[in-house]
């Protein structure tokens, strides 16, 4: 396989994932706030927010080993999993392990949420939050689709949406905590009989 | 012989997600604010596999099957 | 505080009447030395008294201690003793001073409580204040197991077992979910007895002077005496010691009062003239409350109140308790002036069959008792309220719910 193959091939991994990604990540907020999805049944959220993130690691998977095993650019197996000490772009690609590193973390303890309960579970599935940020500003600062129309539309999209679903995710929360049994006294002292 | 399973929910943890009841309708349904009524009937040895998928998926580890205590 | 009653019902046990809080000499003069007995023949003898909680529950409390014993050596996990003087209970006022005048009964219960279980810990819960415990425990220079005293901020589940054993675990003083329950794994994840301060201070007695004795009070079937917070309009609330099986009608006046309520306020209201002759029995004494309700006052606008307390006390973590003491709360508050009532006893009923059972600790269900005794009893109120008046003439409020915020 030559090294533009290669080439080609990593950056349209690289893309995929961020488009996967960001649907995972819109998927799992959708679970947080019970939405239910037209057609689906309850667990169908569930099911489609886990299949889905274990097709995004499958697509990350090859984006890292075409990367690794492309000699033009000198990324060594230490590069994937320790940031910042590369020789190639060290900083962009740094970013971008902080973001497997923080997959890794997250996968791990997801495949074993039964065994470690859910409040371990909860307290590294957070670290989701931060992979997806860090994970973009890799791709921006090390692609070399950056500054392509086709490339920027699909970043602009991926990021509308994260933030409008974070959005939403933080407003969950804080209706959540605004339940309180107060307030629910409240609500019902106001309803007539 | 294996001894008999039963629900057991947390509910200070439960949120109302209802997967529960996706999976066991005939154990589960939902109140009127989503949370899981449970009829308290050991599962059946049929039903355990889909109890146990329940307990996996619900989304903040609630429900778990308990194996019933005699006497 | 409190003034304990010159009604004598029964040779004082726990309270000496007008008498002033005992330091340890004192303690040592009224009752005698500690007991110095073996772990195995303790638990006999409490088995033998008969002796039940005095916390609300009124389970057996040597199959308790034989539990939580029994638990510590399957685990390898030395066992912790928590006295619970919390008392939760807005009109109980027992524990709190058992605790000001007998602190010495109690403390020589939690010792022989931990010794039976073999616990490495000892805890004394109360809420705010109580400064003096302190200087009690100070003075016990004997005690194998140093006691340390934790105050738990005010509140009706504050008292709840698997809400103190957290909170004295360090996290919230709220309910959790009883997988294994606090005997098993409780404080540290280790067996915890919670055991509330009356019931620690008659294993005290049962210790020093026998079984037998013990059951010189009360019944053959229901042995013992108990604590009684009496609540009667026009009077300070008054701590008694009753023994079990007398009248109601001796423990408070019941001419001029309309119902009782018993138990507390996850107890339940009882018409006066069934309560005259109800025997006080542990099985719906709960938390030792007994207040009447006058001819002239509302019991509906009352049990209102309380459901307002109640619903804004859940602890708020379950689904059911969170969504329905509010509405109960509400509704029932439809309930307690004249006027139309609507689908209102429809809802009650609804969502009381939804809430009980359904949460980690009784406080639904305890809350739904109250409401089931209030329609039954006050039913003559109810249908008065919906066609338009109130036979009652004294709206001033009765029953003690502390401000909220």
């Amino acid at each position: 396989m030559s090294s533009e193959t290669l080439w080609y091939a990593n950056r349209a991994t690289g893309a995929v994932c961020l488009v996967l990604f960001t649907i995972v990540v819109l998927l799992g907020i959708a679970v947080r706030s019970r939405t239910r999805l037209p057609g689906l049944p309850r667990f169908g959220t569930m099911s489609l927010h886990r299949t889905l993130s274990l097709s995004a690691t499958a697509f990350l998977a090859l984006h890292i080993s075409t990367a690794v095993v492309d000699g033009y650019v000198d990324i060594t197996v230490v590069d994937v999993l320790v940031p910042f000490v590369g020789d190639y772009r060290p900083l962009w690609l740094g970013l971008g392990t902080v973001a497997l590193d923080l997959v890794l973390a997250v996968l791990v303890t997801s495949l074993l949420r039964e065994r470690l309960g859910h409040r371990t579970w909860r307290t590294v599935h957070r670290l989701a939050y931060a992979s997806w940020p860090v994970a973009l500003v890799h791709g921006i600062g090390i692609g070399t689709d950056t500054g392509a129309d086709w490339m920027t539309w699909l970043t602009v999209a991926c990021v509308a949406a994260a933030v409008a679903a974070f959005a939403a995710r933080l407003a969950h929360a804080a209706r959540a905590a605004r339940r309180t049994p107060a307030a629910l006294l409240r609500t019902a002292e106001g309803a007539r009989p | 012989m294996s001894t008999a399973q039963h629900i057991d929910i947390d509910r200070t943890v439960c949120q109302g997600h209802g997967l529960c009841a996706d999976f066991l309708p005939e154990h589960i349904v939902l109140d009127e604010w989503g949370y899981p009524l449970v009829d308290g009937a050991p599962v059946p040895a049929g039903t355990v596999r889909r109890a146990r998928r329940a307990a996996a998926d619900c989304p903040v580890l609630a429900l778990a099957l308990i194996p019933v205590r005699a006497g | 505080m409190t003034a304990t009653f010159p009604d004598l019902h029964m040779p004082p046990r726990l309270l000496v009447p007008g008498a002033t809080p005992a330091d340890l000499a004192t303690h040592h003069q009224r009752y005698g030395p500690p007991a110095q007995v073996d772990p195995e023949i303790l638990l006999r003898t409490f088995a033998e008294s008969g002796l039940t909680g005095r916390g609300g529950a009124g389970f057996p409390t040597y199959r308790k201690l034989v539990s939580v014993a029994e638990a510590g050596r399957r685990t390898g996990r030395a066992p912790v003793v928590v006295a619970n003087g919390a008392e939760g209970e807005p009109a109980s006022r027992k524990d709190r001073t058992l605790l000001r005048l007998s602190p010495h009964l109690v403390l020589d219960g939690l010792q022989l409580a931990a010794r039976t279980v073999g616990a490495g810990e000892a805890y004394l819960a109360v809420e705010d204040g109580a400064t003096w415990l302190e200087s009690a425990l100070a003075q016990r220079t004997a005690d194998p197991l140093p006691v340390k005293v934790v105050r738990l901020p005010r509140s009706f589940l504050s008292g709840q077992a698997a809400a103190l054993a957290r909170y004295v675990s360090g996290g919230a003083a709220l309910p959790t979910h009883q997988r294994p329950p606090v005997r098993e794994r409780g404080v540290h994840r280790a067996p915890t007895l919670v055991q509330n301060v009356e019931t620690l201070a008659h294993l005290a007695l049962v210790a020093r002077y026998g079984a037998d004795w013990y059951r010189t009070a009360g019944t053959p079937a229901q042995p013992g005496s108990a604590l009684c917070t009496v609540h009667v309009p026009g009077r300070e609330p008054r701590v008694v010691e009753a023994p079990y099986g007398l009248p109601l009608g001796r423990l408070l006046p019941l001419e001029g009062a309309r119902a009782v309520l018993v138990g507390g306020y996850h107890g339940s209201w009882i018409p006066a003239s069934e309560a005259a002759e109800l025997a006080l029995d542990a099985g719906y004494l709960g938390a030792g409350v007994l207040a009447a309700l006058p001819v002239d006052r509302c019991g509906l606008a009352e049990t209102a109140r309380v459901l307002r307390y109640l619903a804004l006390q859940s602890a708020g973590q379950c689904g059911p308790c969170l969504n329905g003491l509010p509405r109960i709360a509400g509704a029932f508050r439809t309930l307690a002036a004249p006027g139309p009532q609507g689908t209102v006893r429809a809802d009650l009923a609804r969502w009381s069959g939804l809430v009980e059972g359904r949460g980690a600790c009784h406080h639904p269900d305890g809350t739904v008792r109250l409401v089931r005794s209030a329609l039954t009893t006050f039913a003559a109120e109810v249908d008065a309220h919906a066609r338009g008046h109130c036979t009652a003439t004294d709206h001033r409020p009765l029953l003690p719910v502390p401000e909220e915020g």
